[in-house]
């Protein structure tokens, strides 16, 4: 059991999960590939959709290339931990379930201020959005709470809810300490310990030694191979449950990162963005709409 | 009869501040109408971001009854047939009664219940609520609402109105604030039983101030200030409280713009200034409850605040290594618009249409603060970063000023740019942008108007009207469109904003639109002169002169021949016509009081002489002298355009 004294980074994801878990979360292990958002996740992105009930719970980190500061800035990061929680449907006393969380994690909500702002998410590339609120712990932003309405562009039966937890800040400020690099993540390591060199050599990559070329061709690379297997699952007389629409995902989630790390390497231009956006949000659209035909046919 | 209050309370996931009070003044009036009939009205309408509640009184039991008289047979008509006609109301013949040969029946309709009412019509009275951006409630199919609603208290009297809204029913229990409220033991919200009198003094004791007055009377004497921010934190909170923390003075070093912005904007706390007008190392921020005992809810704040705080300071250090005068020429890599070009070549564009060495300075660095990490996460301050940057990177006060004003006016509210070099930078810029959308065929219509271009237009003919510039609306707009999209805002100015009388603003723009300066003395001498006996009779004596040159499509070909001239009213005109011509100068006023004199000669001249004799010379002579006297007097306005009474 985590020391109620001295919450651990890692104590705080031990009890959030659990806590979830105890509450019908299926607990799962962070996705292995690069993504932004751990909305991007199949576990999230494809599960929303259709009429099939879900609640799910998993960190994921998330990758930002342009958020990164070298490991200077004690706020920003270029991979932070999401905690994500999807709750779909949305059960009628989800904020109070969410409210429970933070006590579990020794936040005494009698005797801070919590505040449920307005905040609507969206995400251009994928065709999703939603509308919600940013929490605000003592005018933190500690969560992004979002009622989703659309995914890939398709409409959701059954709104979910999808609670996004920044990890670093709330252990932040659990452990009242002013940069993110002070958090005590285990007894004798520090954040820095853990991820400081992360940080500080992918923001060099990124930056600075990124090959734009093979960054554009590995984009190119990875739209056609999606394309070719959405096209085919297009072809298919009959949709089957066998037909790899996962993987048509992986790759858009492939070249969302190469879009991501291009434009943290400045080489995106501002006209050249909506275009590249349009490009990824095509893909996306096109796996989600195949996936809700998929899964119908297997129902049925 | 005994009356009935009524409570409606609709308890729901936090709601966006600002939507709460239009969404709340709907309910109220939609409600309001339900209960005339009732002889209901309604005495408290009040949103907090958690419910929204109305209280009605004087409510009946029942509507009153409906009578209806429905005409029968003839009194002549055979027995079945009346039988028939009493069968088909449900009565028998002897119920109808008899009214100028007919029998009719006098139907009553007995008025329904109120509770029966109010069930069948309030759920779609509540879900009718229009906002401004809905979701779907439960899921696609189903309802939209702004989220979702999760109890409803509807009482008449002690009894609940039955009705249900996505399986949420009515009931008589409420719940108080999410913190402060009753809890059960295991710390979840608890459920609190109210009546109409006591709804308010519950939820007060369950940590919720109901009413907005008081929510914001108690805010406005905590924080010591009353503007938009304490609106906000009045919706924002159920139980607003506000409280005082501090920052380290250090910060004080960063542009103050920066810091307000961060406090304001980012985290909604109020900015603290001395009396000196200077800001202080000091922020008010409201919580969502009574106190903190323990400080631990200001430390947060401080803590917040500090990291932000911190992360501009970062970019001011990381922009002060590079000037504005040396990113310039990174602006060439910043879109404007993509079939437009960059911001750099805008830039020059800006700077050829400046017309001295301070704005053109100005000009040549406007833009470049665009370029500055502090510009890219503060966006809002474009134009005041650069300015300034500009100040402590040694440009003159005058350019450093022109650069942080060049954006205003902002709104219809916001003031002009007060130096002459800020004034020529803003019109320049916006001058730019309304040529270059226009020649791309961006033009606004409708509610069409992605580049707020209206916006921009009513900020050049403001500098025009109230600044130091002297251009010519021909001057400035390059096209035919755009010359006629200007002069709709020079309209919209005078009269929506200046409130000047329509037809006098036709009547001046006809006369000449291109000095907006002069057109506003033109206006102003009109609007004095007007109020005197003889204007408005010789004005319409102008469009009467106006009507008799177009309908004898006169062509002016020689000057008035006084030969020609006919002793009498003729003659008397045309002595003051050149009487009144000579004499003609001083300002706007004393020219319309000299060409209102000629009133009485006029008004002789239409009484006794015929312009359309059969003498072509006389009448030739007659129409010149005519048109002379209109074009001679139009330069301070066409008095044709102005609407005269009779």
């Amino acid at each position: 059991m985590p020391s109620p004294d001295h919450l651990y980074y890692q104590d705080v994801v031990l009890t959030l999960k659990r806590y979830w878990a105890d509450r019908g979360c299926i607990i799962q292990e962070p996705f292995d590939a690069e993504v932004g958002a751990g909305t991007m996740c199949p576990e999230t992105f494809l599960r929303v959709l259709g009429a099939k009930p879900y609640r799910v719970a998993y960190v994921q980190p998330s990758r930002r290339p342009a958020d990164g500061r070298y490991g200077d800035n004690p706020n920003r990061l270029y991979k932070h931990q999401q905690l994500q929680v999807i709750l779909k449907p949305s059960p009628a006393d989800v904020l109070d379930l969410y409210l429970g969380s933070l006590e579990a994690i020794g936040i005494d909500l009698d005797k801070h201020d919590i505040k449920f702002e307005e905040d609507n998410w969206e995400s251009p590339t994928l065709g999703a959005w939603g509308v919600g609120w940013q929490v605000m712990l003592d005018g933190l932003e500690i969560t992004q709470f979002t009622y989703f309405q659309q995914c890939g562009g398709v409409d959701l039966d059954l709104i979910p809810a999808e609670l996004t937890y920044g990890l670093e800040r709330l252990t932040a400020f659990i452990q009242n300490k002013d940069s993110v690099y002070d958090i005590d993540w285990a007894p004798g390591f520090q954040y820095r310990d853990v991820r400081y060199n992360d940080e500080l050599q992918l923001s060099v990559y990124n930056f600075e030694m990124a090959d734009v070329a093979t960054l554009w061709e590995s984009f190119r690379l990875h739209e056609a191979e999606a394309q070719r297997l959405i096209e085919g699952f297009k072809a298919l007389e009959t949709p089957s449950r066998r037909y790899p629409l996962l993987a048509a995902h992986e790759q858009v989630l492939k070249c969302s990162n190469c879009f991501n790390l291009l434009d943290a390497r400045g080489a995106i231009s501002v006209t050249e963005r909506v275009g590249v956006i349009q490009r990824v949000r095509r893909l996306a659209v096109g796996v989600a709409q195949a996936w809700v035909v998929q899964q119908q046919e297997v129902v049925a | 009869m005994a009356t009935h209050q009524l409570l409606l309370e609709v308890g729901v996931e936090e709601v966006p501040d600002w939507m709460l009070v239009p969404a709340m003044d709907h309910l109220r009036g939609q409600v309001a109408e339900l209960l005339k009939p009732l002889g209901g009205e309604v005495t408290l309408a009040e949103a907090t971001t958690r419910r929204l509640a109305i209280i009605a009184s004087g409510l009946g039991e029942r509507e009153q009854d409906q009578t209806q008289i429905v005409k029968g047979p003839p009194l002549s008509a055979p027995a079945p047939a009346v039988e028939g006609f009493a069968r088909k109301q449900g009565v028998t013949a002897a119920d109808l009664s008899q009214e100028g040969g007919y029998y009719q029946f006098t139907k009553v309709t007995p008025g329904r219940a109120a509770t029966e009412i109010l069930s069948e019509k309030l759920p779609a009275i509540i879900m009718g609520i229009p906002w401004p951006k809905t979701m779907l409630w439960p899921g696609k199919g189903g309802a939209r609402f702004i989220r979702p609603i999760r109890w409803l208290v509807c009482l008449l009297g002690d009894a609940v109105v039955p009705f249900a809204i996505n399986g949420v029913s009515t009931g008589s229990q409420t719940f108080g604030h999410r913190q402060l409220g009753a809890r059960t033991a295991d710390r979840k919200p608890q459920a609190v039983p109210v009546t109409i009198e006591s709804y308010e003094a519950v939820l007060e004791a369950n940590g919720v101030i109901l009413q907005a007055a008081k929510r914001r009377a108690k805010l406005v004497e905590e924080v010591g200030q009353d503007n938009s921010l304490v609106d906000l934190h009045v919706y924002l909170n159920e139980w607003p409280a506000a409280f005082r923390g501090t920052f380290d003075s250090a910060y004080l070093d960063l542009p103050e713009e920066v810091l307000v912005t961060v406090m304001r904007y980012h985290q909604k706390y109020f900015a603290v200034h001395g009396e000196d007008g200077k800001l202080k190392p000091e922020f008010i921020a409201v919580m969502n409850r009574k106190d903190d005992p323990d400080g631990l809810i200001r430390h947060g704040n401080e803590r917040v605040l500090r990291a932000r705080f911190n992360d501009a300071r970062f970019f001011y250090e990381v922009d002060q290594k590079r000037s504005l005068a040396d990113r310039v020429e990174d602006l060439k890599a910043v879109t404007f618009h993509k079939e437009i070009g960059n911001y750099y070549e805008k830039t020059l564009r800006i700077l050829a249409l400046c017309d001295d060495a301070t704005s053109k300075r100005a000009a040549l660095l406007a833009k470049a603060d665009l370029t500055t990490e502090m510009v890219k996460e503060f966006t809002e301050l474009q134009g005041m970063v650069g300015g300034r940057y500009a100040a402590v990177q040694g440009e003159s006060p005058e350019v450093s000023q022109a650069i942080y004003e060049q954006y205003r006016p902002l709104s219809m509210d916001d003031a002009i740019p007060a130096s002459r070099a800020g004034q020529m930078v803003a019109l320049a810029d916006k001058v730019d942008t309304l040529r270059e959308m226009f020649r791309i065929g961006q033009i606004p219509s409708g509610s069409k108007d992605p580049f707020a271009l209206r916006r921009a237009a009513q900020g050049v003919i403001r500098i025009l009207a109230e600044g130091e510039l002297v251009f010519s609306l021909s001057q400035l707009a390059d096209d035919d469109k755009l010359r006629e999209f200007l002069l709709d805002r020079v309209r919209y100015y005078f009269r929506d904003v200046k409130g000047f009388a329509y037809d006098a603003v036709n009547a001046v723009l006809a006369a000449g639109a291109d000095g907006l300066k002069d057109v506003a003395l033109r206006l102003a001498a009109i609007q004095a002169v007007r109020q005197t006996a003889d204007f408005e009779p010789v004005a319409a004596a102008f469009k009467r002169i106006k009507n008799i040159l177009s309908k004898a499509e006169f062509v002016p070909s020689q000057a008035i021949d006084p030969a020609l001239l006919e002793a009498g009213p003729e003659a008397d005109l045309h002595a003051a016509f050149v009487a009144v011509k000579a004499g003609l100068s001083g300002d706007y006023g004393a020219q319309l009081t000299a060409i209102a004199s000629l009133r009485p000669v006029v008004d002789a001249f239409f009484n006794g002489v015929m312009v359309n004799v059969d003498n072509a010379a006389v009448r030739q002579n007659r129409l010149t002298l005519l048109h002379s006297i209109l074009s001679e007097f139009s330069s301070v306005a066409d008095f044709s355009e102005i609407v005269t009474v009779n």
